[in-house]
């Protein structure tokens, strides 16, 4: 076994998990690969989102293959970085906005 | 970013022979990753044929007036193989004779060999239906005597197929050295301003995009539609098609992938990428190229790894269209850069 619990060749063997429930790996990969097709929406943003929604999700196997994806696509590394900000913002909007919660609680339990 | 040629530096991988053992070796030698061949043989493509001949590219010489980091010519001002007249006239014949409805001159810089001007003069009244010149646009603005170069193309019906890496500059002057961007815009307005890419003049400038790092090419229609964008919003700047080409791992970028870390990787993206599809209509298969002194090869790539043609016939003056088409098309694990994804050749995407 491996001493860390990340390593970067994991991401190649995504595909495998399919190999303990064939049903329901391939309807999520189907599901996936639909998902980033072109649309509504441009490949280009849904790549953006991904890589914004993969910092949110501090998952490192995202956070390379959407910064790969990006530099494919001609993504250019400003708008990449205003994207994670974005991320960023709302994660830390989500923390803050509880704030209104404890000041509620607070107030309550006051005299 | 290198300033000069490998050859200049004297490196090891100048030598294609290096550069062929490398590639057979390492991921490939012990059996990490399939031999090219292993792997077209599973789609019954092995030994990989020829087809009819369409396009004849010319290699005009080696010198070129950039040195950029991802050249598998190895080109730059330090390199002195040029193509004499002599052996542009054995082109010249072997144009009539081959049958070819394209003709494609690059470099290098081919602008830079002396006798560029009379070879497309005389080249032109072959009768060719589509007359190529690979221009690296910097040339056209480097030195007052090639500034009416946008109106000599244009007298000649040439289409200009140009480089330009990405339609900002930081990147383009990564890879192509600096002030590179500047210039080239300035050179895309001047042949802009000759007719070239704008609707209706029946001139055509196409641009080649080829990613500036370890990475594929994304979608050629979405690169392209991106690139239209910007260059129009930023410069006013029209051209007609993106050509996508995937970076081959040889010479310069071999050296790139090699000193960045990047071999392994890039090796296993391309081999993971491999389309079958895209087997049946790689260059090779329609295309011969012809170096600087007259040898033939299946494409650019094998010109610069030294492979010339698996046939009885190698060099022009020998040319035979019947002979050549029995052949088999030389491969190493190089020819995974083509297959990959939506495919590559110097027409761009091949699926």
């Amino acid at each position: 076994m491996s001493k860390t619990y990340y390593d970067p060749a994991d991401l190649k063997k995504f595909g495998s998990i399919s190999e303990w429930d064939e049903e329901l790996g391939s309807k999520f990969f189907e599901y996936y690969n639909s998902v980033f097709e072109e649309g509504a929406l441009t490949a280009r943003e849904k790549s953006l989102i991904a890589l914004a929604v993969s910092h949110v999700v501090q998952c490192p196997y995202c956070i390379d293959a959407y910064t790969k994806d990006g530099l494919e696509r001609g993504i250019e590394k400003e708008e990449m970085m205003e994207a994670v900000h974005v991320g960023a913002a709302i994660k830390g909007g989500a923390t803050l906005v509880h704030g209104v919660q404890m000041m509620n609680k607070y107030n309550k339990l006051s005299m | 970013m290198p300033t000069k040629s490998l050859q200049a530096r004297k490196n090891l991988l100048s030598d294609p022979q290096e550069q062929l053992k490398y590639l057979s070796n390492g991921i490939f030698g012990n059996g990490k990753l399939p031999l090219f061949k292993e792997k077209i043989a599973t789609g019954g493509s092995y030994p990989l044929k020829p087809k009819k001949l369409e396009i004849l590219q010319l290699n005009l010489g080696y010198m070129c007036n950039q040195v950029c980091s991802h050249c598998h010519v190895d080109a730059g001002p330090d390199r002195k193989e040029i193509m004499t007249r002599e052996t542009m006239q054995l082109c010249l014949e072997v144009i009539r004779k081959s049958g070819a409805h394209t003709l494609d001159l690059t470099g290098g810089a081919p602008e830079m060999n002396p006798n560029f001007r009379w070879f497309v003069e005389e080249a032109s009244k072959a009768g060719i239906q589509d007359f190529i010149v690979r221009s690296n646009l910097t040339i056209i603005v480097a030195n007052k005597k090639y500034y009416d170069l946008p109106e000599f193309f244009k007298k000649h019906h040439v289409h200009v197929v140009s480089s330009l890496p990405f339609y900002k500059k930081e990147k383009t002057d990564r890879q192509r050295g600096s002030g590179v961007f500047d210039k080239s815009i300035q050179a895309l307005k001047l042949l802009n301003a000759a007719g070239y890419g704008r609707e209706g003049s029946g001139l055509k400038l196409d641009l080649v995009y080829n990613p500036a790092g370890a990475f594929l090419p994304a979608n050629q229609q979405a690169l392209e539609r991106d690139f239209k964008k910007a260059l129009k919003a930023d410069f006013d700047i029209d051209f007609d098609e993106l050509f996508c080409i995937t970076n081959l791992p040889i010479s310069r970028f071999l050296e790139y992938l090699i000193a960045s870390e990047n071999y392994e990787d890039y090796m296993t993206a391309l081999v993971d990428a491999f389309n079958p599809a895209a087997v049946q209509s790689v260059m090779c298969t329609n295309t011969l190229s012809v170096s600087w002194d007259g040898w033939l090869y299946d494409c650019d790539f094998n010109q610069m790894l030294g492979l010339k043609v698996a046939s009885k016939v190698q060099h022009l003056r020998d040319f035979e269209p019947e002979l050549l088409k029995d052949r088999n098309v030389c491969i190493s694990q190089h020819c995974y850069g083509c297959t990959a994804g939506a495919g590559s050749s110097c027409q761009g995407s091949v699926t």
